[in-house]
């Protein structure tokens, strides 16, 4: 089966994201697919490459890049919400690109199932 | 067509689970995420709610949220199931879309 | 289930997008409209939802000047224009609030809890902000 993903909060502040790569990696383990992960709200922070935790804590950003390379993963980042946040090109992490919300739409339409996260 | 609804807030705190319930049909699922499974012990004020809730719906609880927050499977309502991100991801594949009530 | 438009042009889903949050105090209500934009311009099947304080997102006389932020309520007038035209605000939910369909700056159906809940269950894809 395809998943889509939504993530509609940034990183650590919440859980969401946390949530959503948990469970890309537990589809991806039972042979699924990921069409693609979409960060929308602030959602979007999860693509910021200077994110810089401390040693003792997970890179939430890193982990996204590694399992997009890792897999193949679409990670789509909204460019409205992302211009608004100041989260530009040179800002992305490895495996992120900035598209526009019709990619969104696209994930609902050619996934099986499209799994929100948020708060 | 049933539906897997998740919410992932404590329903002591909000009402996410309460709407989750008023709109969710028999035969649905219910996956309570994160701090939600706060609210499938057996020992807290929503657990008559959520017991109701049951005799018409499948409620699930996420095992990691749940030992995250230092609780066991033993402290929850009876008829609940305990699932791991594997088990939420069997779930999304068997209902027909999965709703979040965030 | 999905079906298959006429001519094959391409696949046609039921998207609903549930608006449980009250404008302005946080961003989803803004950002959620934006999505119903871009959905009807793919020519998805797009219902919107408002439920809980979601229902808020629809209150006339909307003034934003003092806030320092812009009053997008003029928007969901426009709806119809994007060929928006399903607009489900639950009774429930009103009813909590003291609101009628009075109080709501777009023509809506209302819709009991139950109802509402067959509705969702008919979807193909459910998007809440």
């Amino acid at each position: 089966m395809k998943f889509g993903i939504l993530v509609n909060e940034g990183p650590y502040q919440h859980q969401a994201s946390d949530s959503a790569y948990q469970f890309a990696v537990a589809a991806l383990a039972k042979g699924h697919g990921i069409y693609r992960v979409f960060f929308y709200n602030d959602g979007v922070n999860n693509a910021n490459k200077l994110t810089e935790p401390p040693q003792d804590d997970r890179n939430v950003t890193r982990q996204w890049s590694a399992l997009a390379a890792a897999h193949d993963i679409d990670l789509v980042v909204c460019v409205a919400a992302a211009l608004r946040r100041g989260i530009k090109n040179e800002l992305l992490a490895p495996g992120f690109h900035i598209s526009g919300l019709g990619q969104l739409i696209q994930a609902g339409i050619e996934a099986d199932r499209l799994v929100v996260f948020g708060d | 067509m049933a539906v897997l609804h998740t919410t992932n807030k404590s329903p002591l705190q909000t009402r996410d689970l309460e709407s989750c319930l008023r709109l969710s049909r028999p035969g649905c699922g219910v996956l309570l995420i994160e701090d939600a499974v706060y609210g499938a012990l057996a020992a807290g004020t929503t657990a008559a709610t959520l017991t109701e809730a049951a005799r018409q719906r499948r409620i699930y609880v996420l095992g990691p949220d749940l030992a995250a927050r230092g609780f066991t499977a033993e402290q929850l309502i009876p008829g609940v199931e305990v699932v791991d991100y594997g088990g939420f991801v069997d779930l999304a594949v068997e209902y027909h879309h999965v709703q979040a009530w965030i | 289930m999905s079906e298959e438009r006429e001519g094959g042009a391409g696949q046609v889903k039921r998207f609903m997008i549930v608006n449980r949050k009250a404008p302005y105090g946080t961003i989803y209500a803004l950002e959620s409209l934006e999505v119903v934009l871009i959905g009807a311009a793919f020519d998805q099947d797009v219902s919107l939802v408002f439920l809980d304080d979601g229902v808020y997102q629809l209150k006339k006389g909307q003034r934003t000047q003092g806030i320092g932020q812009k009053n997008f309520s003029s928007t969901y007038r426009a709806l119809a224009d994007y060929d928006v035209e399903k607009l489900y605000v639950e009774r429930e939910s009103l009813e909590a609030r003291g609101l009628t369909v009075d109080d709501l700056l777009v023509p809506v159906e209302v819709l009991g809890s139950a109802e509402l809940g067959a509705l969702m269950e008919r979807q193909d894809v459910v998007l809440a902000f």
